[in-house]
């Protein structure tokens, strides 16, 4: 297919988790942050981040076979 | 009302960059009319799957599940293992052979190949109309909602909502819109996945959910589990608060409705049509099966639990209740339920009484009052983006559907045959454009005049509850004739509209909720009226095109070869491993619904 959809799906998701990682560290024990005790925004930050660079693995791993081809 | 902070709207604005991106990206590869509207037939499997079931996952999804679970518990789960994962089992089997195999570009194309073209234009005129003003239902409640919650311009939502949605899809036709579907899928799952987790922790996990319920459901004159077990009282109507007994539930949901919509929308057959094979178009919709089956526990948990948390649980204690004094803010002094708050007189603002004198909830409010409630700054930015992520995929599977109904089974067929493929081409990107005006057009409509649209959706409910009589006979017996379709579809709409009129729920008044002919019979509840009218429209319709069929000419067999069950050689999946097959996953899916059927029993 023209563009491997996990490119910006993994893109997104990197730079959301990036985003919400950066704000739930900066906002540490601030008044609101931390919901039923949890520091939320810094965990499902984290979580996205992950989530996100494992969308562009995937997405680099299904190119290499293709790049090869072009290379013979 | 509650104040983003600017973490919120900078996820917003990522979103929104990212799913314009997309359109962008993909604009130079959409060459061709096949492109625009079918993707080339070259998209994944894994990828169609995804697109097939966010299409679904629009607001009536995220919201009115959330609702339905606030409103009878558990047994909303009804609506996915009953009244959605047989019919995307059925269809992924033993109807998409016939939908990609016969190469129709569209439902209403194969209903042409099948039976004639009086009964393709039956059905493209009403699908196309009901796509825009579903469409625009569907932006009148988004902006509605970002003016409750947000005190947000609804001019300004509905107008930046559709104006990225048309500029994606114009940008790259289907493939933009399905791409953009699977990152809203994404969104909307990590999105509202916090939520649960969240909300759970504050009632003491499922077995605290359980207790608190039970509280409510004996407040309520049920039995203590009436809210967490999805089986055990559907004996009769009067035990459970869905207010329907299991036939009815099992017929007019889990058959007539389930495989009307599932099996014949174009909104959700377009994404299977788009797959780069024949087998990796069966498997979209049972691919799409396995995120279904656990829906009910990201949208439908929420609803529950909004209506058990405490209102001081949360990062914003004060938010619940709503103001007796506008209906137009959020800020504390009725009486609610857990942080469902009350519904509001349009006219005087104060909470709405039923008959008994019981205040009205406004259950559409439960989801969003859980991520008002639970989410703090940042994840409020992902909740609320992954809300707006439903409203946009909802609105482009209808956009897209539309723009292929109306270029190909209408423009092409009936007003201008045989141009060059640039010129529908063209069509396309200009019948999104209209979709789009249209469905903008319809929104204010709904804000002006909201029973013409409970009337419009009445009427889309009469045409779509027979469908799947017409296309199970014609997939299925090859007597059927065309004749013999469009009379049954017709009978089947009016026998549906007869049963309304004659019918009525219990306490309500007559009009758009029934009775307008003669109140005859009365149901326990609107839900009960609603599946036993599609009952008779779907029986009226299949006994009418039998005997209509009986005394026409049928086709002949040659030319209903890839058509019609008999007359089509069967499929050999040998092109992928065993475990990916349709009749695998098949399997693998009917297993696990009944499993989870049994637990929440």
């Amino acid at each position: 297919m023209s563009l491997d959809v996990r490119l910006p799906i993994g893109g997104f998701f990197s730079l959301l988790g990036l985003l919400l990682t950066g704000y739930g560290w900066a906002t540490l024990g601030a008044p609101g942050a931390s919901p039923t005790g949890l520091p939320i925004d810094l965990v499902w930050g984290v979580a996205l981040f992950v989530f996100g660079v494992a969308m562009l693995g995937l997405a680099r791993r299904a190119r290499k076979p293709s790049k090869e081809r072009l290379h013979k | 009302m509650t104040t983003l902070g600017w973490v919120d709207y900078a996820v917003m604005l990522l979103y929104f960059v990212f799913v314009l991106g997309i359109g962008a990206a993909l604009r130079r590869y959409v060459r061709t009319s096949e492109d625009f509207f079918l993707s080339g037939r070259s998209i994944p499997a894994w990828v169609t799957g995804l697109a097939f079931i966010s299409a679904n996952l629009g607001a009536q999804e995220v919201i009115g599940m959330g609702a339905s679970g606030a409103k009878y518990g558990i047994a909303t789960s009804h609506f996915y293992w009953i009244g959605a994962i047989p019919a995307m089992v059925f269809i992924g089997l033993f109807m998409m052979p016939f939908y990609y195999g016969s190469r129709a570009r569209s439902v209403p194309e194969y209903l042409k190949l099948r039976f004639d073209e009086k009964t393709r234009a039956l059905n493209a005129v009403s699908f196309a109309i009901m796509t825009v003003f579903s469409s625009g239902i569907s932006l009148y409640a988004m902006g509605k909602l970002l003016h409750l919650l947000l005190g947000w311009s609804f001019d300004l939502s509905i107008f930046v909502a559709a104006g990225v949605v048309l500029a994606y899809i114009f940008l790259g036709g289907l493939t933009s819109a399905i791409y953009n579907e699977v990152l809203q899928f994404f969104l909307i799952v990590l999105g509202f996945a916090p939520l649960v987790f969240l909300g759970l922790r504050a009632v003491g996990g499922w077995s605290g959910l359980v207790a608190r319920l039970a509280d409510h459901a004996t407040a309520n004159g049920f039995a203590p589990g009436a809210y967490t077990r999805s089986w055990a009282f559907m004996g009769h109507a009067s035990t459970n608060p869905v207010g329907v007994e299991w036939f009815g539930l099992v017929m007019g949901l889990g058959f007539v409705l389930s495989f009307g919509y599932w099996c014949t929308d174009f909104l959700v057959v377009q994404r299977a049509m788009a797959a780069n094979s024949m087998t990796a178009a069966r498997r979209t919709p049972l691919i799409a099966a396995f995120p279904k089956m656990l829906f009910p526990f990201l949208v439908i948990l929420p609803g529950m639990l909004a209506l058990v948390v405490s209102p001081t649980s949360g990062v914003r204690a004060a938010a619940p209740a709503v103001s007796s004094t506008s209906p137009t803010s959020i800020t504390s002094g009725a009486p609610s339920a857990g942080i469902v708050p009350p519904k509001l007189d349009p006219r005087t603002g104060a909470p709405l009484r039923d008959a008994a004198g019981g205040v009205v909830l406004d259950y559409d409010l439960a989801t969003p009052m859980m991520l008002l409630h639970f989410f703090p700054a940042g994840l409020l930015g992902l909740g609320l983006t992954a809300l707006l992520a439903s409203f946009m995929s909802g609105m482009a599977g209808n956009v897209t559907a539309f723009n292929t109904v109306w270029t190909y089974d209408l423009y092409q067929s009936y007003v201008r045959p045989g141009a060059p493929d640039t010129h529908y081409l063209a069509m396309g990107r200009f019948a999104t454009v209209a979709g789009v005006a249209i469905s903008i057009a319809a929104a204010y409509v709904a804000a002006s005049f909201n029973n013409i649209m409970d009337f419009l959706q009445l009427v889309f409910a009469f045409v779509n509850a027979p469908l799947f009589a017409t296309f199970a006979l014609g997939m299925f017996w090859k007597r059927t004739t065309g004749h013999a379709a469009f009379t049954g579809l017709v009978a089947g709409t009016l026998a549906a509209a007869l049963h309304h009129g004659l019918s009525l729920p219990a306490g309500a008044s007559v009009g758009v909720k029934g009775g307008y002919l003669g109140v005859v019979t009365t149901f326990p509840s609107e839900l009960a009226q609603t599946f036993w009218t599609a009952i008779v429209a779907w029986t009226t319709c299949f006994v009418v095109t039998i005997l209509v069929s009986l005394v026409t000419r049928p086709r002949a067999p040659e030319e209903l070869r890839g058509l019609v069950y008999g007359l089509t050689p069967k499929l050999v999946d040998t092109a992928v491993a065993w475990f990916q097959r349709p009749v695998t996953l098949a399997v693998v899916v009917l297993v696990v619904t009944v499993i989870l059927n049994a637990v929440f029993f």
